[in-house]
């Protein structure tokens, strides 16, 4: 392999696996304060793209993306307030159930709305064709794009949980949920407010990606099966294990297709997912002590 | 300060508290007492509104609690320090300190300050360790930090559930010196405990609860003498 080729695979799969990362991510704020895994992460990133693309011809593109954030993170907190926070201590599997019922009916709203059609938001700089020559090998400038908006995310949210007094007792709640009802804090509250972060993140990350992944209404479903993967690989919320786990599932995937074919790139992470899922279902850096602690 | 009358609660069916009324005033340390499962933790539970009473209310300085939830409890200045003290585990000592203010994030960071000054210097060991995770600290140390946490609150009432379990007796003769030390500088404790004779040694007054019934009440040194109490809970068959 050239070092250009190399250098391409890489861009490719680190782009790939900042998404991941991001979905991923989702899944863990809002597994940390609820225990549970929220499948309709996925389309959380589909309505973010095509709420975006949508609004373009009435906004400019700064401000279509960012009511595009604004509006999924509104609809993020109404999905959590009209189908969770009435729940009397719901089971887990109860609570799942209800995310993959979310998840349907969005995809089927969005169907409705916006048709089958594929769409896609401008190039944030240049076009297409416009590329970046980084050691030989071409880069879109989008996708500097991406990995720069998804790492000043992750970075953005680790200041937040880390310094913030309100992602302090998000951490709290996640930590011990009767001890932060204890201290005054209202749990329900803050799982709101973990569908609002989630909902805001993978809207944006839906927005930097689709000048060129494109959206389409059903794409949501098979980034939350790469999202979920990452976040089991990394480790069931643990935040920065799904940073690297995304990277690295992102990178088999552009890999592999100098090796297999390149229909069978899904099925390569499906079936990280089931090993993962049979022989270290704690993460590569998940604790296997901390994932007998956690209810799912 | 605390007034309870004729409280049922439970879980689902299970009347775990039945018809129970009691009293705490301003300043005194009161026990409750009594065998396992005889309702002790259910009924601090209720009073802090993790369970719902199902008759009977809770008045604490003239609201009635019951008509609360859980989180708003806090605010009126009546907070929990739970059984098996329940730190935040995977948060550093400070932190959890700074969470135990969170009732007075209106006040601003200078409160918080002075509270956490005056929890390091009744607890120094808190301030040794206020970098270091919740999790990593000993039984002991992680008692005093739950207790910490709750006095952050500033409350006006602190409930205290069996502060003793799974101590070695040492720490368990610190803590309680730790409860009068409270108590002399004015805060009113009510305490849940299994161990009669410590609990009764330092409180002012006690009630003895039985399969979810006070059974006896009084002040701590007539519970003490009492011969039924005696029998039951404190472990001497013969009274000379």
């Amino acid at each position: 392999m050239t070092t250009e080729l190399f250098v391409q695979y890489l861009f490719a799969g680190i782009t790939y696996g900042s998404i991941y990362a991001i979905v991923a991510i989702g899944f863990n704020i809002i597994y940390n304060t609820t225990g549970i895994i929220n499948f309709a992460q996925g389309e959380f990133v589909m309505l973010g793209g095509m709420i975006a693309i949508s609004l373009l011809p009435l906004l400019p593109l700064p401000l279509a993306i960012a009511a595009a954030v604004g509006l999924t993170m509104i609809i993020g907190a109404l999905i959590e307030m009209i189908f969770i926070r009435w729940l009397k201590s719901p089971s887990v599997l109860r609570m799942i159930i209800i995310t993959i019922g979310i998840s349907i009916l969005t995809r089927e709203a969005a169907v409705h709305i916006w048709g089958e059609n594929i769409r896609a938001l401008p190039y944030f700089v240049g076009n297409e064709i416009s590329t970046i020559g980084i050691l030989g090998a071409r880069i879109s400038p989008q996708v500097l794009w991406v990995v720069g908006v998804c790492g000043v995310m992750v970075a953005i949210l680790h200041l937040f949980f880390q310094t913030s007094s309100v992602g302090r007792e998000m951490r709290a709640c996640a930590a011990n949920r009767m001890a932060a009802i204890l201290c005054g804090i209202n749990p329900r509250n803050m799982v709101t407010l973990s569908f609002v972060l989630s909902a805001g993140m993978g809207a944006l990350a839906g927005c930097v990606m689709s000048p060129i992944t494109y959206s389409q209404y059903d794409m949501g479903t098979g980034l939350a099966i790469k999202g979920f993967t990452v976040a089991i690989l990394g480790g069931l919320g643990n935040s920065g294990g799904a940073v690297v786990a995304g990277l690295l599932l992102g990178a088999i995937e552009a890999f592999s297709v100098s090796v297999v074919p390149l229909a069978f790139k899904d099925a390569i992470s499906i079936a990280i997912l089931l090993v993962i899922l049979f022989v270290r279902p704690h993460g590569i850096f998940g604790s296997g002590e901390a994932a007998r602690l956690k209810a799912f | 300060m605390l007034k309870i009358r004729n409280l049922e609660s439970g879980y689902g069916k299970i009347k775990a508290i039945k018809h129970v009324s009691m009293h705490v005033e301003t300043g005194e340390i009161v026990t409750i007492i009594g065998a396992n499962g005889a309702g002790k933790t259910t009924l601090l539970a209720t009073i802090a509104g993790l369970v719902k009473a199902t008759s009977g209310e809770i008045l604490f300085g003239g609201e009635n609690l019951c008509a609360l939830s859980a989180e708003r409890i806090p605010f009126l200045g009546c907070v929990m320090v739970p059984e098996g003290r329940q730190v935040f585990a995977t948060m550093s000592v400070e932190e959890n300190l700074i969470l135990g203010a969170h009732v007075l994030h209106k006040e601003g960071k200078q409160v918080v300050e002075g509270l956490l000054e005056r929890q390091y210097t009744l607890f120094p060991v808190l301030r040794e360790r206020k970098g270091q995770l919740a999790g990593t600290l000993s039984g002991g140390e992680q008692q005093m930090l739950a207790m910490g946490r709750a006095l952050m609150s500033r409350p006006r009432m602190v409930m205290m559930d069996e502060p003793s379990t799974g101590l070695a007796p040492l720490i368990v003769k610190e803590i309680f010196q730790i409860i009068v030390r409270l108590r002399d500088e004015g805060n009113t404790v009510l305490l849940v405990e299994q161990n009669a004779k410590a609990a009764l040694a330092i409180a002012d007054r006690g009630y003895v609860l039985e399969t979810g019934k006070v059974i006896v009440q009084g002040p701590a040194a007539d519970l003490l003498g009492n011969q039924d109490v005696q029998r039951a809970y404190l472990g001497r068959e013969k009274i000379d």
